[in-house]
Parts: C-alpha cells; structure tokens; sequence
C-alpha cells in the first residue's frame, strides 16, 4: 500500500489503513494524497508515451517568435517574428552577424530570457507559463550552458564546479562525486580534478563546463560561443567533444557561433539576419562547401 | 489534460546552509583584500563600542571600590580620568565628585560617536558588497543558469557578510576592551583585571560581537537583493 508523507509532522502513513487524517498531528492528508495521485498519473502517462514513442519529437518549438527591447526614447526589435523548430538530439548552429539577433533568439530558446510575444515550447511546455521555480527547474535539469567565457566559479575546484548543478538538483554526495568524477574522466580531465580555474588552461576550463553542462543529465545543451576564447586547435577539440556527445549520449545540441568549424559538425544551420530567419541549412546542402572553406588545414 | 512527454515538474531545487556556507567562506578567501577592508571597518568601529562599554564597566567598579574606601574624590583628579573631559567645565566642584549633569553629557555624546561610527560602517558595507556584486554579475547569472532560485543568490551574500561581521566584531571587541583594560590598568595598578565584574564585561563583549553581525547583515540586503535580481542572461553579457 501507498505511503504519504505527512506536510505537517513528516510522519510516513500508511495510507492503505488511514483513511484520510494523520494518526499522528491530526492533519488533513487528502490534499497530499491528490497531489501523490496526480504525480502518479503524470509519471505512467509519461513512461507509456516513451513505451508508444510519443515523446515530443520537437524539444524546442518557438511561435511567432518577437523581442523588443526599449532602449531611451526608441525600441529596437531583436527578433521580428521568428519560427524555429528543433528536434530531439539534433545539433544546430545559430550563425549570424553581431546585431543580426542571434544571442536573443538564443536567450529565448534557452529559457534565459521571455520574449515580448509569440511563444516558446521547451519539450511541449510553454515557457510564459512557468514560474520562478519551474523556470529553476528548467535551467536545473533540463538545460546545461556552455559559455563563450567559460564561467567557472573561480572559488571552487573543477569537481566541485561540475558538482554544483547537482547540489541544486537534491543529489546525495556519493551520487554526486560518481557522476562528477565520471564526467570529468569523459572529457579527458580525470587528472585535474582538483584544479581551480585558474590553474586550468582556457581549453580545460572548456572541458570542466562541458562535464558540468551535463551534470544533470539534460535533454538540451545550449553553448554560446563555445570556442570564442579558445585557439584553433583547441577549439577543434571542443566542437569534436560536442560531436561525441550528441552522436553517443543523443544530447540536442543548440549553439550561437561565429566559428565556421562548427558548420562541419551541425545538422542544420540557422542563418539570421536583422530579427529574422534568412535560412535554414541542411547538413547535405553544406558539405559541397567544405571544401572551399576550409582549405588545406590539418 | 496529458502531457505528451517530460516529467512531472517539481519544486525539488534546493541549497542546504551547509553548502552555501561552504561558498561563501570560499568566495572570502579569494578575495582577501577586499575582505580585509570590510572587516576592518567592522572590527573599528565594534573596537570603539566595545572600548566604551569596558570603559563603563571599569569606572563602576572604580566607582564601587571608591565609596567601600569612602574616599572623596577631587575635582582634580575626576578630571585626569580618561574620558571624563569637560566635567570640570560644567560646574563640578561642589566636593561630591562630577557634577551629575556633566557626566551624562558626557556618556550622550560617547553614545552619539559610537552610534555615528557604526552607522557609517555599515555604509561602508553596504559600498563594498555593491562593488563586489557589480563585479561577480557573471558569476551570479551563471548560478541562475545552473537553477539557482534567487533566494540562493540571497542567501551566499548574506552568510558571506555575517561571516566576516562575526570576524570583524570578535576581533573587534577582543582588541578594544583589552586596550581600555591595559590604558586604566597603567593608572590603577594591573590587578585592575582581577577586581572588575567579569561576568558583564563578558556579557557586553557578546553583545558587541551581536551588533556587529547584525550591522554587516543590515549593511548586505541592498547588495544582496540587487544581485538576485540579476537575470540568467547576466552570465552571457562580456562587459560590465
């Protein structure tokens, strides 16, 4: 039989024999046993729609996507109707000139930012209706970040830097330490776990906000940037990294980039332009050009 | 109404007082300088208000030994005492020691310097914290991308000044009631320490230490607050 935890004493019920009153403080337990019912449902609902392969097929979907941003006396508009739709373990690029709207659609699809209309759906759920706590959630377990300037905590060490996103999450120590020290032996830093930032180089800082993007598991990886500070080679490093993870781990991967390396790597690429959508790229479209771009490299 | 996919959202994001003690003692010790001058401020003006609380605690019970010997004192010598000034100026000479009027002016205008000088340490706080949030705002949205909820923001600056308002302020009190000991020891022999009430000198350095905490802790909500209301996106912006 069930057990309900009561909100008022803590107290473990058996809510087989107690009907609906905690022997215990006397508290009315029936809401928690409806909340308890409702998690229930929604987890079968959700286990059966994996057995059936419902699962969304878009973990991103944006509407009519607008942003304004009122500046002074004028108002600029980053982003003037935008439709992008991006599927589960896909990795796209988002590539465009400074000013072009490329950060604010980014902000938008990564839950960074609510747009002025138009919507967006993280994995079905439309972001304008969650709160505080659900959008911590979100950013929590759903989403890991990659950033253009790393963003490590500069007090911590590497583990605990990957560890973070863990503790906010509710992890034990032991499953937090596992998992840190697993994902930091994947991205081939096992040895420096005990580093600070700063006696990392720009490339193992990288690396550490990789492991740490994936901390929790996330369905989306949004990297901004992710090799504007780094030199060619490492850079290369990186974006291979990238590749591993969404070809193995079936992790979608969404980035804003200058860098016309990641071109070789992306499923698709999103041009935009002045708030919109100039176009949109497919990996067969794009490999005729390699070899122009790149030239004799390696 | 059935989702298609995704699991149950639930309110499950939390940072225990452990771990966010463990940041924020980490964040001082990197930067240890800064640190320094905000705890330096504290523990002047706690040294202060300390000093003068031992100062009351000393001369009650020179004042006690004194009328046990039934001595009577001079105006003379009522004025030699440290931090007696200006008695002798308001008419004190009437043979039964300090004039009461012009000792409580006195202990008024001790207590207005000490209240001034708290209140502008707490000004002082309140400048430091804010240039360190205006410098830490990527650190911040990127706390806020990893799911921290801005009570946690709240939280780090907070336990952060308290730590080193706790600091400070024990320095602080230590330092200045053994500095007023050791100047009234000189002029009333050093087995003073051995005849003053321990007890309430004791009572009184805790609550000096208290206020401390409180004012570092009043001095960080502004600061505090301004950093939780930075947004996630703060983590992605390169310039200040």
């Amino acid at each position: 039989m069930p057990t309900i935890k009561c909100p008022e004493c803590k107290e473990e019920v058996d809510t087989g024999v107690v009907a609906t009153v905690c022997p215990n403080c006397k508290a009315d337990l029936r809401p928690a046993i409806e909340e308890e019912a409702r998690i229930r449902e929604d987890q079968d609902v959700s286990r059966k729609a994996e057995e059936d392969g419902l699962v969304a097929e878009f973990i991103v979907r944006t509407k009519d996507l607008v942003k304004e941003f009122v500046l002074g006396g004028t108002v600029l508009r980053a982003l003037k109707g935008v439709k992008l739709d991006i599927r589960r373990g896909e990795y796209i690029s988002i590539m465009g000139p400074s000013g072009s709207g490329k950060t604010t659609l980014f902000n938008m699809v990564g839950g960074l930012d609510k747009p002025t209309s138009g919507t967006v759906y993280i994995d079905e759920v439309d972001m304008a209706q969650l709160d505080a706590y659900e959008l911590a959630w979100l950013r929590c377990r759903k989403i890991g970040y990659i950033f253009q300037t790393f963003n490590l905590i500069p007090v911590m060490t590497a583990l605990e830097n990957v560890t973070l996103p863990m503790i906010f999450a509710g992890a034990t120590q032991d499953e937090m330490m596992e998992r840190a020290i697993h994902l930091l032996e994947t991205v081939g830093l096992g040895d420096r776990l005990h580093h600070k930032p700063n006696e990392l180089s720009g490339g193992q800082q990288q690396r550490v906000a990789v492991a740490r993007s994936l901390a929790n598991a996330p369905a989306i990886v949004l990297a901004d940037e992710p090799t504007g500070n780094l030199d060619l080679r490492t850079g290369k490093e990186i974006i291979d990294l990238l590749r591993q993870l969404n070809a193995e781990e079936g992790v979608t991967i969404i980035s804003a980039t200058h860098d016309l390396k990641m071109i070789d790597v992306s499923d698709r690429i999103v041009h935009i332009r002045d708030g919109v959508i100039e176009r949109i790229e497919d990996r067969s479209e794009i490999d005729l050009e390699i070899g122009r771009l790149e030239g004799a490299e390696d | 109404m059935e989702r298609q996919s995704g699991a149950v959202i639930q309110r499950q994001i939390k940072l225990s007082l452990g771990q966010a003690f463990k940041i924020s003692l980490r964040s001082i010790t990197l930067r240890l300088g800064r640190a320094a001058v905000t705890a330096a401020s504290i523990f002047l003006a706690i040294a202060f208000l300390s000093s003068v609380l031992a100062t009351k605690v000393i001369q009650d019970t020179l004042e006690k030994e004194r009328r046990e010997r039934g001595r009577v004192m001079t105006v003379g010598e009522a004025v030699s005492l440290p931090g007696v000034e200006g008695a002798a100026g308001t008419g004190g000479a009437e043979g039964g020691g300090l004039s009461a009027t012009g000792a409580q002016e006195e202990e008024a205008r001790r207590w207005w310097l000490v209240t001034m000088s708290l209140l502008v340490c707490l000004a002082g706080i309140t400048n430091a914290m804010l240039m360190s949030v205006t410098e830490r705002f990527r650190e911040i949205g990127t706390m806020k991308c990893l799911g921290a909820l801005d009570s946690f923001i709240v939280r780090l600056f907070l336990i952060e000044s308290a730590l080193l308002g706790v600091i400070g302020s024990a320095a602080g009190a230590i330092v200045g009631t053994l500095l007023i000991l050791f100047l009234y020891s000189i002029r009333e022999g050093f087995s003073l320490p051995g005849r003053i009430n321990w007890p309430e000198l004791l009572a009184y350095m805790a609550a000096s230490v208290g206020i401390g905490a409180v004012i570092a802790l009043l001095a960080a909500i502004a600061p505090a607050v301004r950093a939780a209301r930075l947004p996630p996106s703060a983590a992605l912006r390169t310039e200040i």
